[in-house]
């Protein structure tokens, strides 16, 4: 018997339940995955260990489009026919449906080894669960092609440069190289926030309520309107679409047909996969502004559902992936940031990662310090997905021109009011 | 086929047989109309009242028991506007913009569709050779799902399509379509009216087959002119079919959705958001899930087609008595 | 080449050549280009590897760049022929391209790497399919699960519906009952409100029935059609009584008449309402996008609004199983557009 399965069998047994070697019957869980580079098939070589270890058991893997996570996910849970876990990005929101781990896990390992990202999952300050395992610790920031700057003869920005320093730089590479786009930012509220944020918006006010727009936050996007209008933003992400829904530019960046993108650190593992070595690219982190150099804290876990016909056994498999050996193997796979004290401690060994994303890597890991203090209240409140969701809606609609930024502006204050007295 | 159910049908047929024998049930008009009524009463009826219910409560909770009674207030917030005309000045702009655009792609589409398949129709109508084989292209477009539709003219439009290369080879200037306002809206109903417009055209063919062919003989012999006869006998016998394609037309045309949401996804901003769509987003796909103000807009919606409906009986008695 | 000329000078009946003719000839050709130029386009760029997609401007016809086995490479490598600079009128095989610059061996002399100006090579190329795109379907995709759920709502829905409503169709022609005018205004009522305008409970009940996330919820909200059954009932109405009578006579109980006589007659609407039955659920969106949400439920038609704007979005992969969603109902339509035609035209419904 592996050191592993004792210490299941004890914490099992600690939690009161019966786990003689295969006594659990045949029993099928499913978990919705969705996917950036190899989240899905890394969990998948993981379960195949658990399932040797846990006869009878089955963990059935659903790869869904992202956007499947974000629409249908939770119309499915608020009908009841939702899977039993999923890997879900919108950690607070989804509060009510999840299933409380702590009767099944070691709470004080756990709370040791993930302390912060705990709260994320949480309904209140006062609530004490223990729902997600935090698998993607992400953080936004940029991407460029150092390739394209060599080869314009530009200097690439020092870490202290701004946003118009960048959108100068990126928009004179472009000129200079013929390449179709200067900059892009994926189409998400998320990802927007960060830039706001640098820009000295605060998103809540004194009494730690949610305001969304200040003076900081239109400065901005009067900021990224502009630069939409003059051309240095690629119109395509965020004009091409409608509604609220997500878009991103990556697939541009691979073509070399970006020069400056926005996105976040799970990009990772795709560019090392898809860019290989078209081109150099880098991580420069997020620009500067007056309210400092931030980008948005964030990321996925991995969450069961408390409609779960089996409890203990999602909690069980939870728990196993949040086991320091399996943790680490899912992180150096799938090229993330860890989220797990003892892992980040130790440090990962990215094994199979190019020496360009290993200094992607690094590169993210040192922009964790700049982060602001608004950004991980915006992270860790449980409405953000409907501040989000206003936040593309209407900036979209002064890019494209039907409303002015003031109106704009002025309705996102007046949908969040709305949505603050719908939600529940 | 009808070998193989013979069993099963005579399975079926002994419990009816012995309410006919035994009980003497003369009409089992109500046997035969239960499995249909059945579906009918679960899935058109009851949703209609339920809808009212959704439409009259708040919060983003899927459960009518978990939903506050809130009263008029979806409605009133979806109604409340300075001008009607501009939405800037409604509450939720986001509806009229919808609203309106409904309007316009109806207008549009309606139009342009019923023209062309009249055009379509009346030259299919000619002594033609191969006529099976142009009707049939012509409607090839309608089998498609909207889905299909809406990635082939993606494939075309998309900024290194086909259509840039060509534009691009004959020496002019590229364009982006699918990212301007106007020219979004435009190519929507264009598609809309290349994947409908066989359907119609079908049924304006049928029509005019059904006009006998002595009235044009005699019109030959008064050597009527082609526009005159046009004129004077083909619309006028036509007329009846031309109003039910455009009403059916219109309906089909206010509940679009599918391909155009495929197609652009209701982009860029709010310039192609037609209200099917914004009851679709509002419902399901945002956060919160705000049913009340989608089931009050779908009742709306469903106020407008039932008004349509009665004026396409109402023209038709007309046409017939007249 | 007689038939066509013949068919090109063909004229209006009395030997007088007539301008309207021409006029006819040329719109329906660009009637012909305009409804089939863009899928064939599609079909064509289905058969593209996703590097040939890329291409602006595209080619007409898919072209793939040879490759040639280079000792010390893994991969075959893509050939060039080089156009100027320093190995003009060599050809060479491509290593890898960094931005301006592409890193380039000769197939004999694989050791030496050699730096050629981007702008300098011209790619060797043949006609090719690339089959790939849908030999991947079924490998990355779960292609043939996606196909047998939409193959199996078709059937299911159209089967259920036909004898559903040819029941009720049955009831409201040869009855006389209490009620009848009403079950036929309610009828006539379903028609006007659409399935769209009540998405919201009809999501519900078909949650409370269970039917979320499964095929059935698909297939049951949609099998009785208000449609079907006016379309059936206008044709058993002119099927005379006097052959159920007779039937009665016969001592035939209510179910053999309508099994056996109203069935087989009313043959051909059946056969159309079982033709458009089977084109809107394969071609069904909406409905299946809110009540199916696990991916192995998806119908052929969720998948590829799915895999549009998806992470992984490979227009290669999305061409080709456009082609394969479009490709069943165009089989269809070639055997029974006849069918389809006078049917719609004799109903006018849709």
């Amino acid at each position: 018997m592996s050191t592993l399965k004792k210490a299941l069998a004890v914490s099992v047994a600690a939690a009161g339940l019966t786990a003689g070697a295969g006594a659990v019957s045949a029993q099928e869980i499913t978990y919705m995955c969705s996917s950036d580079g190899t989240e899905c098939s890394t969990a998948r070589e993981i379960f195949d260990r658990f399932e040797a270890e846990n006869p009878g058991v089955t963990v059935k893997i659903d790869e869904v489009p992202y956007k499947a996570i974000l629409e249908s996910l939770p119309v499915q849970l608020a009908a009841g026919t939702g899977p039993d876990m999923a890997k879900v990005t919108d950690l607070g929101g989804l509060n009510k449906f999840y299933l409380d781990l702590s009767p099944y896990v070691d709470t004080a390992a756990w709370e040791e080894n993930f302390g912060g990202t705990l709260d994320w999952y949480r309904a209140s300050a006062d609530d004490k669960g223990i729902y997600g395992l935090h698998s993607q610790l992400t953080i936004t920031g940029a991407y460029i092609n150092k390739t394209l700057f060599d080869q314009a003869g530009v200097a690439v920005p020092g870490a202290d440069a701004t946003w118009d320093d960048w959108a100068a730089a990126s928009r004179m590479v472009a000129e200079k190289t013929g390449t179709d786009f200067p900059m892009a930012m994926d189409r998400s509220g998320h990802r927007i926030a960060g830039p706001a944020i640098s820009y000295g918006a605060k998103l809540f006010d004194d009494n730690g309520d949610a305001i969304l727009v200040d003076d900081g936050f239109t400065a901005y996007v009067q900021k990224f309107v502009d630069w939409h209008e003059d051309g240095t933003m690629a119109r395509d992400v965020w004009a091409g679409q409608g509604g609220s829904s997500y878009q991103d530019a990556a697939q541009e960046f691979i073509n070399g047909q970006l020069v400056y993108y926005y996105s976040g650190s799970w990009q990772v593992g795709r560019m090392d996969r898809d860019v290989g070595d078209l081109f150099d690219w880098v991580v420069v982190g997020s620009p500067c502004g007056a309210g400092g150099c931030t980008g948005m804290p964030g990321g996925a876990g991995i969450v069961g559902f408390s409609d779960t016909e089996h409890p203990e056994l999602v909690a069980k498999a939870i728990d196993y992936l949040a086991q320091e050996e399996n943790y680490a193997e899912m992180t150096a796979k799938t090229k993330n940031i860890p989220a797990h004290a003892a892992v980040a401690a130790k440090g990962v060994d990215y094994a199979g990662a190019s020496a360009g994303a290993a200094a992607a890597l690094n590169a993210w890991g040192a922009q964790v310090g700049k982060l602001e203090g608004p950004a991980f209240m915006y992270q860790g409140y449980k409405n953000n997905r409907a501040m989000f969701n206003i936040t593309v809606q209407r900036v979209t609609q002064a890019i494209v021109g039907e409303l002015s930024v003031e109106d704009a502006m002025m309705r996102a204050k007046e949908d969040l009011a709305q949505a603050l007295a719908e939600a529940n | 086929m009808l070998m193989i159910l013979e069993p099963v049908m005579r399975v079926i047929e002994w419990p009816i047989k012995f309410l006919q024998d035994k009980l003497g049930l003369k009409n089992p008009a109500w046997i035969f109309l239960f499995p249909n009524l059945v579906l009918f009463g679960l899935f058109a009826f009851l949703p209609v009242i339920l809808n009212f219910a959704y439409a009259v409560t708040g919060t983003d909770a899927i459960l009518l028991s978990d939903r506050p009674f809130v009263g008029g207030s979806n409605f009133t917030a979806l109604l409340d506007c300075e001008n009607f005309a501009d939405p800037n000045t409604c509450r939720d702009d986001l509806f009229w913009r919808a609203v309106w655009n409904t309007l316009r792609f109806v207008v549009l589409q309606v139009s342009l569709m019923v023209a062309f398949a009249l055009i379509t129709a009346i030259i299919l109508n000619r002594e033609i050779r191969a006529r099976g084989f142009f009707r049939a292209v012509f409607f090839f477009p309608v089998l498609l799902s909207p889905v299909v539709v809406a990635l082939i003219w993606k494939w075309i439009l998309q900024r290194e399509g086909i259509l840039n290369a060509w534009l691009d080879g004959m020496g002019l200037e590229t364009f982006n379509w699918l990212l301007d306002r106007s020219w979004a809206f435009g190519w929507s109903v264009f598609l809309s009216v290349w994947a409908h417009m066989g359907f119609y055209t079908l049924i304006l063919l049928a029509g005019l087959q059904a006009i006998p062919r002595d009235v044009y003989e005699a019109a030959k012999m008064d050597r009527a002119s082609p526009w005159r006869v046009f004129r004077r006998i083909t619309l006028p016998l036509l007329m009846p079919t031309m109003l039910v394609v455009l009403v059916l037309a219109t309906i089909k045309g206010v509940q679009t959705f599918e391909e155009v949401y495929a197609f652009t996804g209701g982009g860029p901003g709010s310039a192609t958001t037609l209200i099917i769509q914004y009851v679709y987003e509002t419902g399901f796909a945002g956060a919160p899930r705000l049913f009340g103000p989608a089931a009050a807009a779908s009742l709306l919606l469903a106020a407008v087609l039932v008004v349509l409906t009665i004026i396409q009986l109402w023209i038709n008695r007309k046409n017939v008595d007249g | 080449m007689a038939k066509v000329i013949s068919f090109l000078t063909r004229t209006r009946g009395h030997g007088k050549p007539d301008w309207t003719d021409w006029v006819s000839y040329i719109y329906l050709g660009l009637g012909v280009l305009l409804m089939f130029l863009p899928v064939i386009w599609l079909g064509l760029s289905s058969f593209k590897t996703d590097a040939e997609l890329a291409r602006f401007p595209p080619r007409i016809l898919p072209m793939e760049a040879e490759t040639v086995v280079v000792p010390g490479y893994d991969e075959p490598l893509a050939l060039f022929e080089i156009t100027d600079g320093e190995y003009a009128g060599e050809t060479l095989a491509q290593i890898r391209r960094i931005g301006l610059v592409a890193q380039m061996v000769r197939p004999d002399d694989p050791e030496t790497r050699l730096k050629v100006n981007i702008q300098d090579r011209k790619p060797i190329e043949s006609f090719s399919l690339a089959t790939d795109n849908y030999v991947e379907l079924f490998e990355k995709f779960n292609f043939l699960k996606f196909f047998m759920n939409s193959v199996f709502i078709t059937a299911t829905a159209t089967i259920i519906m036909l004898v559903v409503n040819s029941m009720a169709a049955f009831a409201l022609s040869k009855y006389q009952f209490k009620g009848r005018m009403v079950v036929l205004a309610l009828v006539i009522g379903t028609l006007m409100i659409p399935q769209t305008v009540v998405l919201v409970p009809l999501f519900l009940i078909t949650k409370e029935l269970n039917m979320a996330d499964s095929l059935w919820g698909v297939i049951i909200p949609g099998a009785a059609t208000p449609t079907g059954v006016f379309l059936l009932r206008q044709y058993m109405l002119t099927i005379p009584d006097e052959i159920l009578d007779a039937a009665r006579m016969d001592k035939a109980s209510e179910w053999k008449i309508f099994w056996r006589i109203i069935i087989p007659l009313s043959a051909p609407a059946i056969a159309v309402l079982a033709i458009l039955a089977i084109m809107w659920r394969w071609n069904d969106f909406l409905w299946p996008l809110i009540v199916l949400s696990s991916t192995e439920n998806f119908t052929l038609q969720l998948a590829l609004n799915s895999f549009q704007g998806d992470l992984e979005t490979q227009w290669s992969n999305l061409l080709a199983m456009t082609m394969l969603v479009l490709l069943p109902i165009a089989c269809v339509f070639a055997f029974l557009q006849k069918y389809i035609a006078t049917g719609i035209a004799s109903t006018g419904g849709k």
